[in-house]
């Protein structure tokens, strides 16, 4: 469902592209200079995709740092998710992993705990019982895909600032991050960890989450597209330095909310 | 026949070549965008994305967003405030559209440097239109909490893509029949670069 999205099918085509780039980039700058920037020449640039270190990358790398801080500025603490009711979630909710559905962590719950390190006073790992006894919230909210598709789904667990003011976290740092079961990892700005719907969710529907939404734990921000809610979460952390993510350090934009 | 030297002013010639430059890297990069997810039964092939993969072309639609946005800002206002929209798309009156439609499909309407036939003003105003509502959809496609009223007036985020793809299409077509009409009478692409000056005649 959240982590993932976007198999990034299309890579093999660019490693022939490598080849061909200082030449492509030299007659992509005539043609700016000509001030007749054609769409074929448009379709050049097409080999700029963030995944290596030319100057057009760079300019994209610092213009996706730029919109992070626009975003922040977007960003309101106290504007929440739409919310929808039960009728309207979307059944059967889809899976979305960078992996498929059968490779999905298979956690046993019993010995599963979550980490806590970083900015924190108490350091001491959470097991699952001991989640379940801090006050729980709920909601039915709208999970919005990087590639475009959403669905509706309703998740419950424990929110976020009520578990980061348990670990006694140091809130005014600028980081949480996550580590994920199956090599996954994100981040999340302080106000947005700190947003009334962020939560610890345990549950999908009714039921612990199943394994293919991320038991025993997953991160469900509704301010955030999907990549940006990992799931078999292990370890959260409180930090000054940015973690990154799985996608981020590909080229998602990091902030990237909604 | 046109009165003044010079047809499309600086400021008209830099932002129409910003504008190419920046709708050129939105339609493409969107066209990888929605192939990740398409809504529709096809998708646009891969030699005409930017971007390489999604990532990629988020990247390149995020960054030249803010180009498309500044720079349509600065027309508007430089249109408005200049007085060249007034000179140059008014006025429009339906009759005269019907006119010139009815020649243009007949191939008698003739080209007159400088000067906008009413069809010609009908589809600029259309294409201020759509880029209005391509932008204020994408908007909402990209805040949709933060701007939840925006994505509740285009019906909701799922329905706002399909607005969104509905405005791309309509300057896609724009863009087809301009570089058609530039095809036909080349000279007008000369004058969009030096601004066309001491064109005396105005072609039958």
């Amino acid at each position: 469902m959240s982590d993932a999205d976007a198999k990034p099918t299309r890579k093999p085509e660019q490693i022939r592209l490598t080849d061909h780039r200082k030449g492509l980039v030299k007659l992509e700058r005539r043609l700016l200079l000509r001030s007749t920037l054609s769409l074929g020449a448009l379709s050049m640039l097409a080999g700029c995709d963030l995944q290596d270190n030319d100057q057009v990358d760079k300019a994209l790398w610092t213009m996706s740092r730029w919109n992070d801080r626009v975003q922040a500025l977007l960003f309101r603490s106290d504007k929440l998710a739409p919310t929808y009711t039960a009728s309207q979630i979307t059944k059967p909710f889809p899976f979305n992993a960078f992996y498929d559905e059968f490779d999905a962590p298979d956690i046993d719950g019993a010995a599963w705990k979550l980490e806590v390190s970083g900015l924190v006073r108490d350091k001491q790992p959470w097991t699952l019982a001991r989640l379940r006894n801090l006050p729980q919230a709920g909601q039915i909210t709208r999970h919005i895909c990087i590639e475009g598709w959403s669905a509706i789904g309703q998740w419950s667990g424990v929110p976020l600032k009520s578990f980061l003011q348990a670990i006694g976290a140091d809130i005014s740092a600028k980081y949480v991050g996550f580590k994920c079961a199956d090599r996954y990892y994100s981040s999340l700005d302080m106000p947005t960890a700190l947003h009334p719907q962020t939560i610890l969710a345990l549950d999908f529907g009714q039921e612990p989450l199943p394994t293919s939404y991320g038991y025993p734990l997953k991160v469900r921000v509704p301010t955030k597209l999907g990549f940006k809610n990992p799931k078999h979460v292990v370890a959260v952390f409180v930090t000054n330095e940015n973690p990154g993510g799985y996608w981020e350090d590909q080229g998602y934009n990091w902030f990237s909310g909604i | 026949m046109p009165k003044k030297n010079l047809h499309h002013p600086l400021a008209i010639r830099l932002a129409h070549w910003l504008n190419a430059f920046a709708i050129g890297c939105m339609l493409m990069s969107g066209w990888a965008i929605y192939n990740a997810s398409p809504i529709f039964g096809f998708k646009f092939p891969p030699w005409a994305t930017l971007g390489g993969w999604l990532g990629g072309a988020i990247a390149w639609h995020f960054a030249a967003m803010w180009l498309l946005v500044l720079n349509g800002l600065f027309y508007l206002l430089y249109g408005i405030f200049s007085g060249h929209f007034r000179r140059q798309l008014l006025p429009l009156r339906a009759r005269d559209v019907l006119n010139d439609a009815s020649q243009a499909l007949r191939f008698r309407l003739p080209h007159q440097a400088g000067v906008y036939n009413a069809v010609q003003k009908l589809l600029y105003w259309g294409v201020i239109a759509l880029g209005v509502l391509v932008v204020l959809s994408g908007l909402s496609l990209w805040k949709p909490v933060q701007l939840e009223l925006l994505s509740d007036l285009f019906g909701g985020f799922d329905f706002a893509r399909k607005v969104h793809f509905a405005a791309m299409a309509g300057i896609a077509a724009f863009v087809a029949i301009h570089l058609l009409l530039v095809a036909i009478v080349p000279k007008t692409l000369l004058a969009m670069i030096t601004g066309g000056t001491d064109n005396k005649q105005s072609t039958p």
